[in-house]
């Protein structure tokens, strides 16, 4: 239980006073005395080679700076800020729903639906997600906590904060520990290994931004890992009866009780809540896909993050994020995850102020020479299905497609023959050995 | 805002049934979640209170007016009521002793609150809050009340704040009592709260106040009581105020065998000592560690064996948290000192925080 600091603080002048919860964490404090550049498999090279450790321990000290500059001043606004946000929800969710008892009338259908649209991604976004990462548990209100939030979504709050904030946050773009990158069933980055079975994803990206929801859960079940054989199986039966049960619930409640409420306007009803639910999914799933997967983020070789110093790691989040610019209105629809770079470096600092440090980490990136993407909604999105489109296809193939497309489409054709009946055949063995 | 089970129909009475209704119609928040946008107040709402006003009883004591929720089920006089506020938008719950009649016209009931230096909720409450303030209350408790059968000879020995719960009792019962004695502590004349009020009962005979002024002439001692109060050994006694007041009338009485004629309420302020190490006790794995100012509770848990919660180890996905029931921690990040006393459960990270002091965390 001694700290291993009191013996090493030779070789950290600077941050060992104030870093001493580095020791036990995964985090360590010592600074290497060199570093080299990531050696990326797809030869691409590495944007932060140009900083030296010492560097990025004084990066990391200013990132601590400005994360106590707002703990510093959070206060009665933040609480109000939240409290106001959850009542708006609220008192919209429940108007909308009500417009919606006469969704027979097209107008009500339509303003109903638009209302109960927007209630439900600022649920999900703006409130669930922020709640949950326990950005507001310093108010302590145990009705705006962490550890009793419950969201309208089909995956279960404790099984969503495993794979999201411990999984995904900690080990952010880290090819084979990040499942965010590409979800497990998408390549987003050269430096994924391609298989034959990405040539589908421009198919499933848009099949998953329909039922987004119902991926997140499946995605937080970890089905994946369950059928590799890496998921214990009561666990998995554990949690999928959770999920299964809070499916029901959500299904209950939009498709059958208050359609039953809406009396003739049943059917309007249903349609009205699986089209917010619809609008929800195919919003949510553009501004996450913006998060990660745009040209210029950097992803990470499990190899580099071994003895990862919080300066290396405030430096990942950095690099591997892409932030969305736009209004204060659109900021609040995304759950400021417009502001994901300012996110990921502190998940945990109330969400209305990131909009206030995007300009100091903005300015600290670009002295340290690091490149903040950024950019509008639509470019952003358009980016990121790029590279979903373009990186379904073996590294090259894409510019080689735009001058020899007819060579291309002759091969593609042929491996698709061939890899796609033995990758079926693979996957239907899989399934069941597993299920047997 | 936990998920409703679904269970059969048939099950329970109407009312269940369509409690069980509502929460399909409002998963996965409760029926009361929405209620409580319009409704705050109604009875079966977790208990609130509306402050209405806010009077000035002396220049560091205001005395609040508060609307408590239809579901207040009332108080004996002398009892105490926790409450709920928010102060820079934290939650922090005081208890404070009730001081209106407990049946009054309109319902509401008064504390009484006394600044003192660097109360955080003392302070706020008594400077900053403004009427039409919601604030979170508990049902009134306590034992530092009169019994049925009223003692005809009462002393009531008092210091500063510690008058509010005799001034509950006085508003109450001061005609059940025959021979009322008022021994009150305050720095000067002016510092005496509810000095008005006490006066005029003195003025009229219902009752003797000997006032003691502590700055001229210092707290009163257990030799002073009987020297002040003759008769102190045939009265019954209720003694409130500082510690140090108490612990001297305690043993003045016990040492005349008198203990059980002695009633005292004693306020404790929160204050903890906070060291650079400590013991960290994990109750209900009943391990307790020795653990260094500088050694996160999740790594001290951990190797002593109890099973920890634990999640990304540096303070970022709130995975690890668990209630600390006592005792005060540190953030390793900042050094911040967060504090929980009974029965308030404060939750803490343990992967960014260690012991500040001696600390009972609920695992």
């Amino acid at each position: 239980m001694t700290a291993t600091l009191t013996q090493a603080p030779t070789t950290e002048p600077a941050t060992a006073p104030k870093s001493p919860a580095r020791n036990g964490s995964r985090l360590k404090v010592t600074r290497p005395a060199q570093r080299l550049p990531q050696q990326k498999a797809s030869g691409k090279p590495d944007p932060t080679a140009h900083l030296s450790p010492q560097q990025i321990e004084e990066l990391g000290t200013e990132l601590d700076a400005i994360r106590e500059e707002i703990l510093a001043s959070r206060g009665a606004g933040d609480a109000a800020y939240i409290r106001k946000v959850i009542n708006t929800q609220r008192t919209l969710e429940l108007g909308s729903r009500a417009v919606l008892l006469f969704s027979l009338f097209p107008p009500a259908w339509f303003i109903g639906t638009a209302g109960l649209s927007v209630a439900k991604i600022l649920e999900n976004m703006e409130i669930g997600h922020n709640v949950m990462h326990g950005q507001w548990d310093w108010m302590r209100d145990p009705k705006i906590h962490s550890q009793s939030w419950e969201w309208d979504h089909a995956s279960p709050a404790d099984l969503w904060k495993h794979s999201h904030n411990e999984l995904h946050h900690t080990y952010t773009n880290v090819i084979g520990r990040d499942n965010d990158l590409g979800y497990g069933i998408m390549r987003v980055d050269e430096d994924q290994r391609w298989v034959p079975a990405y040539l589908g994803q421009p198919l499933y990206n848009f099949l998953n931004a329909c039922l987004f929801e119902y991926g997140i859960a499946a995605y937080d079940l970890e089905i994946g890992k369950y059928l590799k054989g890496r998921k214990e199986k009561e666990t998995f039966r554990g949690d999928g009866k959770k999920v299964l049960h809070k499916i029901r619930q959500q299904m209950t409640k939009d498709y059958l009780v208050h359609p039953i409420l809406s009396g003739p306007s049943f059917l309007p009803t249903v349609g009205a809540n699986a089209t917010a639910n619809l609008l929800r999914n195919l919003w949510t799933h553009s501004v996450i896909m913006c998060g990660h997967f745009p040209e210029g983020v950097q992803t990470f070789a499990k190899s580099s993050i071994e003895g990862e110093t919080r300066g290396e790691w405030y430096l990942r989040q950095m690099v591997g994020s892409a932030n969305i610019s736009g209004s204060k209105a659109m900021h609040l629809m995304t759950g400021n995850l417009s502001h994901q770079i300012e996110h990921h470096l502190f998940p945990d600092l109330p969400s209305n102020r990131y909009a206030e440090i995007a300009p100091k980490v903005r300015e600290l990136m670009e002295r340290y020479e690091l490149r903040y993407v950024t950019g509008p909604l639509h470019q952003q999105v358009a980016s990121a299905w790029k590279q979903v489109i373009r990186l379904s296809l073996p590294n090259g193939t894409w510019q080689e497609a735009k001058s020899n497309p007819l060579v291309v489409a002759r091969l593609g054709a042929a491996a698709a023959a061939h890899y796609g009946t033995k990758t079926a055949f693979r996957v239907l063995g899989r399934v069941t050995a597993r299920t047997a | 805002m936990s998920l409703p089970v679904l269970t059969p129909w048939s099950a329970g009475t109407i009312a269940d049934r369509a409690r069980r209704v509502a929460e399909l119609v409002s998963t996965p928040l409760l029926p009361a979640d929405y209620l409580d946008l319009f409704s705050p107040l109604r009875k079966a709402a977790d208990l609130r209170g509306r402050v209405l006003a806010v009077h000035v009883e002396t220049s560091d004591a205001v005395t609040l007016v508060i609307r408590p929720g239809r579901g207040w089920r009332g108080h004996r006089p002398g009892q105490y009521v926790r409450i709920g506020v928010d102060v820079d938008g934290v939650r922090n719950w005081r208890a404070y002793s009730l001081t209106s009649p407990t049946a009054t016209t309109d319902g509401c009931i008064t504390v009484t609150v006394k600044a003192i230096p660097d109360g955080k909720v003392s302070q706020y409450l008594v400077r900053e809050i403004t009427p039409g303030t919601i604030v979170m209350l508990d049902q009134a408790a306590g034992d530092f009340t009169l019994p049925p059968q009223t003692p005809a000879k009462v002393l009531f020995l008092t210091a500063g704040s510690g008058i509010t719960p005799v001034m509950g009792m006085l508003r109450n019962a001061i005609d059940a009592m025959g021979d009322i004695i008022v021994l009150h502590s305050a720095p000067s004349a002016a510092d005496v709260i509810f000095g008005a009020e006490l006066r005029a009962l003195a003025d009229r005979g219902r009752i003797r106040l000997i006032e003691q002024h502590t700055h001229t002439a210092g707290m009163v001692s257990p030799e002073q009581v009987a020297a002040l109060v003759p008769d102190w050994a045939q009265r019954q006694t209720w003694a409130c105020g500082p510690s140090g007041l108490l612990d001297a009338a305690e043993k003045h009485w016990s040492a005349q065998g008198i203990a059980h004629q002695l009633h005292t309420e004693r306020f404790r302020p929160t204050v903890l000592a906070t060291g650079e190490w400590g013991t960290a006790t994990f109750a209900k794995s009943g391990v307790s560690v020795e653990s260094d100012g500088s050694t996160p509770l999740l790594q001290a848990g951990e190797e002593a064996g109890v099973l920890m919660p634990s999640g990304c180890r540096m303070g970022i996905c709130f995975g690890c948290v668990v209630p600390l029931r006592e005792g005060s921690v540190r953030d390793l990040r900042n050094g911040e000192i967060t504090i929980a006393a009974p029965p308030d459960t404060v939750l803490i990270q343990t992967c960014v925080s260690a012991a500040a002091g001696a600390c009972d965390i609920d695992l």
